[in-house]
């Protein structure tokens, strides 16, 4: 029989609720007041002249696409290398496979500011200039280990004797691939994927040491705080972020359900 | 016309593991033919190189008079029903059935025709649009036989397949395969642990022991005439006498039903006197537990009047015929 939660647990819960998620309604209710110099509480008056402001802005409308850009290709990367890594330790035994899963969650697990600076390091070593494709070689070092993750345990639940049974009936790798595997770690790469497209979407750590004078969203949000004037327009853009990092994760989290397949979701640093 | 299956000297080790250790055989065009052994004894492996899923570390394969140890499964005129049938759960029965076909490019209605024809004759016609989840651990095992057959090999591997189905159903199904492996005339490898199951279907048996076979004979001989006493005490049940004990040089195999049972001590040839530890009455039958010196015997008869007190002396007597002769050391 399911036990019921006592009155102080539930308020405790309700609290903690609050507390994580109340600055996200100020952040909504910001993006509606009419005063743009200081966030005077309560708002003065409430307006939604922000929200066409806000899709005037070239500056941003610059940022989003990159971002965008960045978090598409990073996310693509992952898929690739994330499946391939997921494919050859769940199939072969081999010297260092602990290694190499300690090597897979290492970016994931360090602190950003760490990853930042080894890869600049790297880049600068290699002569590579800070641009589009460092950010994005930056973010998928922490983006495989999400696809890595769900997919390997995907293959670990559904086993080998299917792609045997398929080789058996006449399919080659390749229609094997087609038919049998892709089919069934469908689910679990669009759930990798969606959780490293929000990662990489709202990384500013990585960026910031990875980037030359590119601004992906979450670099103009800061850059947007120093400025005295149109603070609702910064507000206005998180409300989008919001919705366009959510919803994925929401659906991630849908089509994967019934099964323990969301690794990785979290991301210290 | 060639074999079925030859395996010249093959071999097939896993690091230090000689899961198959230099195994010569011939599987004949027609025949049902099984692998016995305990787990572990190599038949699964030697299976599964016939099917192209491992590599044999020597020796070769030949299907049909064509070497084939090195060609990928897709290769090979052969198709294999898994242990845990393996079944595509994101496709329907239907699908399923038919994949082979598909992978071939065989047009839709004239794959779907010949699927729902092998449907019906593993008896689940109307079964097309379920998917596996939705079906029976008996059905499921009947969509992994279509699936197999769909493309008409002339060699089918079946590795345990009746494994997971309880005792009744399993007992249906040996009758049915047996059945259908008739109707086809196609060759049947078929690998199991269980040897009254061995025994029942087969023309002939190979029982595996540490990677070699021990042992291949029809089930007749097999029971009748075990060479080792690995055989005779896995295929049946056996009492291994020392020579010693009945004046004999060497080792012998004597089966329970061979045996008689009578109440006290009497001298002779052919008899060894004992004490009645048990007596289990199974019905048509009644199994008894012997201590002879040492040693534990069984024999079982035929039920009738005579009772017999637990821990009184008997005597088991033997016709000479009775006693096998095992090969001592390999």
């Amino acid at each position: 029989m399911p036990n019921k939660p006592s009155l102080g647990l539930r308020l405790a819960f309700w609290a903690g609720m609050l507390f994580l998620h109340f600055p996200i309604v100020i952040i909504v209710l910001y993006a509606l007041t009419t005063e743009d110099r200081t966030y005077r509480f309560p708002p003065p008056g409430l307006t939604l002249k922000w929200f066409g402001e806000a899709l005037e802005r070239q500056d941003m409308w610059r940022a989003l696409l990159l971002s965008l850009q960045v978090a598409g290709m990073a996310t693509f990367i992952a898929l690739v290398l994330g499946t391939m890594v997921a494919a050859a330790m769940y199939r072969f035994q081999f010297r260092g496979k602990d290694a190499i899963t300690l090597l897979l969650i290492l970016p994931i697990a360090l602190p950003g500011i760490l990853t930042g600076i080894a890869l600049l390091t790297t880049f600068k070593r290699l002569a590579l200039e800070p641009g589009f494709w460092t950010i994005v070689i930056g973010h998928a070092t922490f983006c495989i280990v999400t696809v890595y993750n769900n997919v390997v345990a995907r293959f670990r639940r559904t086993g080998y004797s299917q792609v045997e049974a398929s080789m058996d009936l006449g399919a080659d790798w390749f229609r094997t691939w087609r038919f049998v595997v892709l089919p069934s770690i469908a689910t679990a790469l669009l759930a990798g994927g969606m959780l490293s497209f929000a990662l990489s979407f709202d990384e500013v750590i990585v960026t910031t040491f990875t980037a030359a004078d590119q601004k992906t969203l979450p670099i103009w949000f800061l850059n947007e705080l120093f400025r005295p004037r149109e603070r609702p327009v910064t507000n206005v853009v998180a409300v989008f972020v919001m919705l366009i990092t959510f919803l994925p994760i929401v659906l991630a989290q849908w089509l994967t359900r019934d099964t323990d397949d969301l690794h990785g979701g979290g991301k210290t640093s | 016309m060639s074999n079925a299956v030859e395996l010249i000297n093959l071999s097939c080790h896993f690091g230090p593991v000689r899961a198959v250790d230099g195994v010569d055989l011939e599987v004949r065009p027609g025949e049902f033919f099984s692998m016995l052994g305990p787990s572990g004894s190599g038949k699964t492996t030697c299976l599964r190189l016939i099917g192209g899923f491992e590599q044999p570390s020597a020796g070769a394969i030949r299907l049909f008079g064509q070497d084939a140890g090195r060609l990928p499964p897709y290769a090979r005129d052969v198709n294999t029903v898994f242990q845990d049938y393996a079944l595509f759960p994101h496709m329907n029965v239907r699908d399923n059935v038919a994949y082979a076909l598909m992978v071939r490019g065989v047009g839709r209605a004239e794959r779907y025709r010949r699927a729902e024809e092998m449907l019906e004759q593993v008896k689940l016609a109307g079964f097309g649009d379920r998917r596996p989840g939705q079906l029976s651990g008996g059905q499921r095992q009947r969509v992994a036989l279509a699936r197999a057959l769909i493309n008409q090999p002339k060699l089918l591997l079946l590795d345990e397949p009746l494994g997971a189905l309880d005792l009744k159903l399993r007992e249906e199904m040996q009758i049915e395969l047996k059945a259908l492996q008739r109707s086809l005339g196609i060759t049947f490898i078929y690998v199991t642990h269980d040897q009254s199951e061995a025994l029942s279907m087969s023309d002939r048996v190979a029982v595996f022991n540490q990677g070699r076979i021990e042992q291949l004979d029809t089930p007749k001989r097999l029971y009748e005439y075990p060479r080792t006493e690995f055989v005779a005490r896995f295929v049946g049940s056996a009492n291994v006498l020392e020579g010693s004990a009945i004046g004999l040089e060497g080792k012998y195999a004597l089966r329970p039903e061979r045996i008689r049972v009578q109440a006290g001590h009497h001298g002779g040839p052919n008899c060894l006197a004992g004490e009645l530890l048990d007596v289990h009455y199974l019905g048509s039958q009644t199994r008894y537990e012997v201590r002879v010196g040492n040693q534990r015997l069984t024999a079982i008869a035929s039920s009738d009047e005579q009772e017999l007190p637990i821990g009184g002396p008997v005597t088991l007597g033997w016709e000479p015929s009775a006693l096998r002769e095992l090969e001592v050391a390999r």
